[in-house]
């Protein structure tokens, strides 16, 4: 109970000070937007192809829009050695990286709602038949993200290109994770249930999430401290 | 037992040893002022003593216990170079998170006792990013005696506050005292210091070139410490 309270505090915090900032999610949001637009222009959306590949270029937004909101969880610490104050708290290393992860996973999923019905016009797909199961996808593909990219963040903030670094580390471990998102997201958007050929990518999505969960829990301290 | 004690601590930046055998001890209810030149290693100590790195040989101990263990931190304060606030965020809400963080009964009321004694209750609501240089060291000071430390870690505590400021974190320094909590702090303020501290150990090139009790001389003449043992 202590522990879910910390790890509230701490999401708690990071959300506050970004809707007041409203840094990370405008950069964000507005990157995503025009990235939509620009590909729309750029394929045909009513050829096939175009809808065929329509996840992979969903997930592809999603993701840089992502790191746009990931970079900022740490360095957001950084003014004012706010993160000696995190850290010589009596709050153990997983709950501050459970909380700042949460946290993340909120301003990422608040961009993806918006950018979805946005997606759903330019490219002229069916996304809402399968909605709770895109859902799903969606939220399975957002956490497996914001763990890799807020462990990365940790990682990466004491150093000056951690705005390059930060995606050099999540992009390839996120691979296999982003690679079932977009192969689940093209699916569903085409109109088409979760079949018995697509549950393994459901399914390796979870496995992604818990591992990566569990070993960053173990090793922000770490990471932290040294 | 040692309220404090730093047992044979070296610390490596690449090959360069930053810190070389430090042998320190703070007892109960004392205040040991670390002073030195830039460079000496007080910075340095300071952050290792409050568990934000770890040493590259030999050990700390705060009240028997590591720095990194929760109930250590529980009993620690730490005031460093940075405040440690969140400009995004009002006094009172920031004092209230860490309250929060401490696992303080009553976070919220507790944040704006300290807001009164530090003198910045009319501003408790206003952004930390529209407060002066001095207020932000007052908060920083309520935000490092909020859940009530028995130990207190300040790296340079005098900086940038006027008269009045630095009479009221005296005044709440001696406080502490008195009721028993120990205190390690670094300085350049030598005559702010020596004024509160019962002890003195003086860092030069990572090393300590002197620890011992704080006598009349220092207080008298500030340098005498300098001139006596750094020079």
């Amino acid at each position: 109970m202590r522990f879910a309270r910390q790890v509230w505090v701490v999401a708690f915090k990071d959300l506050r000070a970004e809707l007041r900032t409203k840094e990370a999610i405008n950069s964000s949001l507005a990157f995503a937007l025009v990235i939509l637009l620009m590909f729309s222009y750029a394929f045909d959306p009513l050829a096939d192809t175009t809808r065929e590949m329509s996840g992979g270029l969903l997930w592809i937004v999603f993701a840089f829009a992502g790191t746009l909101v990931l970079n900022r969880s740490f360095a957001r610490e950084l003014p004012n050695d706010c993160l000696d104050g995190l850290i010589a708290a009596p709050v153990s290393g997983a709950a501050l990286f459970l909380g700042k992860a949460l946290a993340n996973f909120l301003l990422v999923l608040a961009v993806q709602m918006v950018s979805l019905p946005v997606f759903g016009i330019f490219y002229n797909v069916p996304w809402t038949r399968q909605l709770p199961e895109l859902l799903l996808v969606m939220v399975l593909g957002t956490w497996g993200l914001t763990i890799v990219g807020t462990v990365s963040s940790a990682l990466t903030v004491n150093i000056r290109l951690r705005e390059l670094m930060l995606p050099m580390l999540t992009y390839p471990i996120m691979f296999p994770a982003l690679l079932g998102a977009m192969q689940l997201t093209a699916h569903l958007v085409g109109g088409n249930p979760i079949d018995e050929d697509h549950y393994g990518w459901l399914k390796m999505m979870i496995g992604f999430d818990v591992i990566y969960t569990g070993v960053s829990m173990v090793l922000v301290e770490t990471i932290l401290v040294g | 037992m040692s309220a404090v004690a730093v047992d044979g601590v070296w610390k490596f930046y690449g090959d360069y040893p930053a810190l070389r055998d430090i042998r320190l001890e703070a007892a109960p209810g004392t205040c040991l002022a670390l002073i030195g030149r830039n460079g000496a290693g007080k910075t340095t100590l300071l952050r290792i003593i409050a568990g934000f790195s770890r040493p590259g040989r030999g050990q700390i101990r705060i009240f028997g216990n590591q720095p990194r263990e929760t109930e250590t931190r529980r009993q620690t304060g730490f005031i460093g170079h940075g405040i440690s606030v969140y400009d995004e965020l009002s006094a009172l809400e920031n004092l209230t998170l860490y309250g929060k963080l401490y696992g303080l009964p009553d976070p919220r009321r507790t944040a704006g006792e300290w807001l009164e004694r530090t003198g910045l209750a009319r501003v408790a609501n206003g952004l930390v990013r529209e407060f002066s240089r001095g207020m932000r060291q007052r908060l920083a000071v309520a935000r490092a005696f909020l859940h009530d430390p028995k130990v207190l870690l300040l790296d340079e505590p005098f900086t940038a506050l006027d008269d009045k400021a630095i009479a009221v974190l005296q005044g709440l320094l001696r406080d502490a005292l008195a009721q028993g909590r120990t205190i390690v702090m670094s300085t350049h303020q030598l005559r702010e210091a020596l004024e509160l501290a019962s002890h003195v150990a003086l860092l030069t090139r990572g090393q300590v070139a002197f620890h011992g009790a704080r006598t009349p001389e220092m207080v008298d003449d500030p340098g005498y410490v300098y001139a006596r043992y750094a020079d």
